[in-house]
């Protein structure tokens, strides 16, 4: 670990338990201000346990290991606490909410926020989307695009974008880049989760989570072909060597 | 319109905006007194006040398409706190209607209400019937609308019923409706009870028609120590007869609630439906919410106001 260069996020020793079962397991992580870090792993890996974790979710608090954001600990802090701090998260699969139209909900995390941009931003008419409501009737992909406008709108320092591809058509995959470099732009710094190499291949830099530990870490072309060589079948951090 | 005044100033301090009563075909009635009643080429409204009530019958003739809507306005003030309104509402082939009825019971300590509606609409005929409630602080009231419908061929009728503003006190709805062929019939209600308020409501479809379309709504959040109990009873009797039950209710504190979906299905090409969810609000909703900065109580109230609205 490089400990010179700035950190926005430092996560040590983090161990995690659901249901008695070892989910993270001593993980160390870093990213600095402004960096895009590929989490790339296998499915059960504990890529989504540890987004939880670091938001706050109810049921994801660490057993051990210290989570730090911009010098601060928030391990015990809640998730609107973390969120008012800078830190959001775009869930793998998005709530839907009945009778919240899409301009509220992109308006509920930032003042000022001109949503025409965001909905723009993720290949969204805003004429057509800003009065639907964020309910089921908006398809899979529109909801995720909806979430990933919503955390543009939030101007957060830390964004947490759970498998943003999951499920989406090649279409998103172009507002997904686009939202990232919105990201870049805006100096923010995200954790983007995926077991698509093709996504991961737009961060800067990069790990793999195998068995609830960091297998392999940095320079993200190095970490995906490391990724690509060794995609376990099961990933129990064991048969992974580094 | 002086007469009209008093009423509409209740609008103003349920914080609404003034309906444009005294154009519209309307009845406004006061406790048992008729305050106003107009008609309208086509539409005519007729009203009697009696000891025990109010006797109304309004008819909209055969192809007549009103396009402003019709108002009917039921108020209570604290020296008319008791309300009786029996109501005859005819719709005559291909009519096709809007009635918004208002009932603002925000000033009386403690009131009565009851309605008894006998609906009937004929053949291609559509009603969007919106009753809005809009309470006080007291819980001392009692509101019982009940309603039985008719629905002929083809016809279309949507009831959507809200109470959110204000105490609910005891409201008891009991809806039934007879869809005939081709028909459609969509009741929705959103409610929203706290303290000791009691909620029941007990709404039934039997789509006796081949082909009729039914659709139960009911969105019902409770809180503090209030009641809700819902029953929603769907009947499949005729060929291609479709119908959906849609039930959501959120609770808090020690609010208790119960849904009951009665679905009976008599036909073999009939199909009825039902989802309900009950609970607490959704935890992912919930973390969305706070993941954007908001604190819990404002992420809740910001849930259930959407399923409300």
């Amino acid at each position: 670990m490089n400990t010179s260069r700035k950190v926005l996020l430092r996560i040590t020793g983090v161990c995690l338990e659901l249901l008695g079962k070892p989910i993270l397991d001593g993980l160390n992580l870093e990213l600095a201000p402004g960096e895009i870090h590929g989490l790339l792993g296998a499915n059960g890996s504990g890529k989504s346990s540890l987004a939880y974790a670091i938001m706050g979710c109810e049921g994801y608090r660490p057993s051990a290991g210290e989570i730090i954001f911009d010098g601060q600990r928030i391990d015990e802090l809640p998730i609107y606490e973390r969120a008012r701090i800078g830190i959001t998260l775009a869930w793998q699969e998005p709530a839907r909410f009945e009778g919240l139209k899409v301009r509220d909900y992109l308006r509920i995390g930032g003042q000022g926020v001109v949503v025409e941009d965001c909905l723009h931003r993720v290949g969204l008419d805003p004429v057509e989307y800003a009065g639907r409501i964020v309910d089921k009737t908006l398809s899979g992909g529109e909801r995720k695009r909806v979430e990933l406008a919503a955390v543009l709108a939030m101007r957060p320092r830390l964004a947490i974008l759970d498998e943003p591809t999951a499920g989406i058509d090649l279409l998103s995959l172009d507002a997904l880049i686009s939202v990232i470099e919105a990201l870049r732009a805006a100096e923010s710094s995200v954790l983007l989760i995926t077991h698509q190499a093709e996504v991961a291949a737009h961060a800067d830099q990069a790990s793999q989570l195998c068995g609830g530990r960091i297998v392999c870490q940095g320079d993200t072309a190095r970490v995906l072909e490391h990724y690509r060589k060794r995609a376990c079948n099961r990933c129990d951090g064991i048969t992974c060597h580094v | 319109m002086s007469e009209l005044k008093p009423i509409l100033d209740l609008f103003e301090t349920a914080g609404q905006q003034l309906p444009p009563i005294p154009d519209a075909a309307h009845l406004v009635a006061c406790g048992h007194q008729l305050v106003s009643r107009k008609s309208l080429p086509g539409v005519k409204v007729e009203a009697v006040a009696l000891k025990g009530g109010i006797d109304a019958r309004i008819v909209i003739a055969s192809g007549t398409r009103v396009d402003q809507p019709i108002h009917l306005c039921f108020a209570l003030l604290p020296h008319f706190n008791v309300q009786n309104v029996n109501i005859a509402l005819t719709m005559e082939p291909g009519a096709a209607a809007t009635i918004w009825s208002h009932c603002l019971f925000s000033t009386p300590l403690a009131a009565r209400h009851t309605m008894q509606g006998e609906i009937r609409l004929m053949e291609e005929a559509v009603l969007h019937y919106q009753e809005a409630h809009y309470h006080g602080a007291s819980g001392d009231i009692v509101v019982a609308p009940h309603a039985r419908v008719t629905l002929e061929q083809g016809a279309h009728y949507k009831a959507e019923f809200s109470l959110i503003q204000g105490r609910v006190g005891r409201l008891d709805i009991d809806y039934a409706v007879d869809v005939g062929e081709a028909a459609v019939a969509e009741l929705v209600s959103r409610i929203y009870g706290f303290s000791s308020d009691s909620i029941r409501i007990r709404e039934q479809l039997a789509l006796n028609g081949p082909n009729a379309k039914g659709l139960l709504k009911s969105r019902v959040a409770v809180r503090d120590e209030a009641r809700a109990e819902v029953v929603n009873i769907m009947e499949g009797n005729a060929a291609g007869a479709r119908g959906h039950v849609d039930c959501m209710e959120i609770i808090r504190d020690h609010a208790v609630v119960s849904a009951v979906p009665e679905v009976r299905v008599r036909h073999p090409q009939a199909k009825v439906t039902h989802e309900a969810a009950i609970g607490s609000v959704d935890s992912r909703q919930l973390e969305t919410l706070m993941a954007r900065g908001l604190g819990p109580e404002e992420a809740v109230d910001l849930i259930v106001r959407g399923m409300l609205a």
